[in-house]
């Protein structure tokens, strides 16, 4: 059921409460699916471009890999009572209803193939803990259904064990990028940041352009002459900002006000268009592999450039840590 | 409410293995014995939501109400042997006693006893091969035995700190 009116005539309204249970409907949302990466954007960040022929065997071996090494992954899909206390939460249950969006559920579908590799109960008595075979069909599920998480970690704030499913959907991202199952939006995004810098694809010459066209915007509205620096060795403080500030509305509003305040504060710092994203996504795809990549870059920028200092922007904060 | 009441009920029964008995279990007595209709009624409340709730129904597996009948058995004849038929607790305490001795002494054939111990060996059996291992794996869970400070402090797994090797300063 629709809880918001899109067509109403003074914008978009509420008309029920959004946080409503809906009723399950089963398969609603299994029709949709990202698309698939193109192979060479999967072979950019060391993925295999199709589906490799032994896919079951190393999505089993890559499972038992990530279980070994990362321990919160491990106890996150032992340690499940399935209480329920998360069924509720995750939005993309609540706006559609499909059950295979509890967190729950959508962690079960990885969950219930791990049991049957990994575990006694699974291994001897399958049907009795819900326990089933890696076929090309629960594949396909978890291409569906883990890319219908935004790893927000809500659920992760009710479940009594502190389980995140966010851990469980960036397992299942990184075993099926490695089997060359890959989602294009993602992939191809972290491939443009090795190549050009940031996840829009954005050139030097495009990125000079527009920090000069925002730099006459100020001007004109303010009537004083701020810089937005591009590049500038010996600068005390490099930005590093999310690319949606170059181009989207009302990202923009940020990166002009940054670049306010350090006029004001009369600071030398600089953007760099070699690390101009601070959005990571090799978080998203569970790679540590990519992410560190990514994060490398804007060591390198700092270091190329000298400044004493990195600020980042909002957005992307978790892979700019690493 | 079921697990302050097991723990409560769980007290209670130290009184088979200890002689003389610890004045904290004796202490617990009286609690432990009410608290063993509150277990009972707990458990009806989680085995009601895997039937009524529709989201919860649709996560059950067969395991998850075989373990609730489990420990509803357990707790249903505990209960009788107390309120329905009494039974000789003067031996069952003797033949425990016994046990951690290594010596097996006569147990009561009560079939309500039986019953009740010999489903507290299929929870001991099957522990540790089930879901019940939530019980330590709450202590092991990330995201809650670990402090929030990567900012302050880098944390580097072995395995991360493989890749960070042979990497000159400033070279990716």
């Amino acid at each position: 059921m629709a809880t918001l009116d899109i067509s109403h005539k003074d914008g978009p309204r509420f008309v029920a409460d959004p946080l409503e249970v809906p009723k399950l409907a089963c398969g609603a949302m299994a029709d949709i699916s990202p698309y698939p990466a193109h192979p060479a954007h999967q072979e950019k960040l060391g993925f295999p471009g199709e589906l490799l022929p032994d896919w079951k065997q190393r999505v089993i071996e890559k499972m038992g890999e990530l279980a070994k090494k990362n321990r919160a992954f491990l106890v996150y899909l032992d340690t499940c009572v399935k209480c329920g206390a998360c069924t509720d939460k995750c939005h993309y249950f609540l706006g559609t209803g499909d059950p295979k969006n509890m967190p729950v559920a959508r962690q079960d579908l990885l969950r219930s193939v791990y049991r049957r590799y990994f575990t006694f109960a699974g291994k001897y008595f399958p049907w009795l803990v819900g326990a089933r075979d890696l076929t090309e069909e629960v594949l396909d599920e978890w291409y569906t259904y883990y890319h219908q998480c935004s790893q927000c970690r809500r659920c992760s704030v009710f479940c009594p064990y502190g389980i995140d499913t966010a851990e469980v959907s960036m397992a299942a991202r990184e075993i099926m990028d490695v089997v060359g199952k890959g989602q294009k939006y993602c992939n191809e995004i972290i491939g443009k940041v090795k190549e050009i810098g940031n996840n829009l694809g954005l050139q030097e010459k495009a990125l000079r352009a527009t920090l000069e066209d925002l730099e006459e915007d100020i001007e004109e509205e303010t009537g004083v002459s701020v810089r937005i620096p591009l590049d500038e060795k010996g600068a005390d403080i490099l930005l590093i900002t999310p690319s949606a500030d170059f181009f989207a509305e009302p990202h923009v509003d940020g990166l002009i006000g940054y670049a306010k305040v350090f006029h004001q504060a009369g600071v030398s710092w600089t953007i760099s268009s070699y690390a101009s994203e601070a959005a990571n996504f090799g978080l998203f795809i569970g790679s540590y592999e990519n992410m560190r990549e990514v994060s490398l870059r804007i060591r390198k920028a700092a270091i190329d450039l000298g400044v004493k200092r990195i600020i980042f922007g909002a957005c992307g904060v978790k892979g700019g840590l690493q | 409410m079921f697990h302050v009441a097991l723990l409560l009920v769980l007290l209670r029964h130290f009184r088979y293995f200890t002689n003389p008995v610890w004045f904290w279990v004796e202490w617990a007595q009286p609690f432990g014995l009410y608290a063993s209709f509150a277990l009972v009624a707990g458990l009806a409340g989680l085995w009601a939501r895997r039937f009524l709730v529709e989201r919860i129904r649709y996560i059950s597996s067969p395991s998850d109400h075989l373990m609730l009948a489990l420990l509803a058995g357990i707790g249903v004849s505990g209960i009788m042997m107390r309120f329905v038929a009494r039974t000789d607790i003067i031996a069952i305490k003797a033949f425990f006693l016994g046990l951690l001795q290594f010596q097996v002494l006569p147990l009561p054939s009560d079939p309500i006893l039986l019953i009740h111990l010999s489903l507290v060996a299929i929870l001991m059996i099957i522990f540790p091969i089930s879901k019940l291992l939530h019980a330590p794996g709450v202590f092991f869970s990330p995201s809650r035995n670990q402090v929030d400070n990567p900012g302050e402090k880098r944390h580097l797994a072995p395995w991360a700190a493989e890749l960070e090797t042979g990497r000159e300063n400033g070279n990716s």
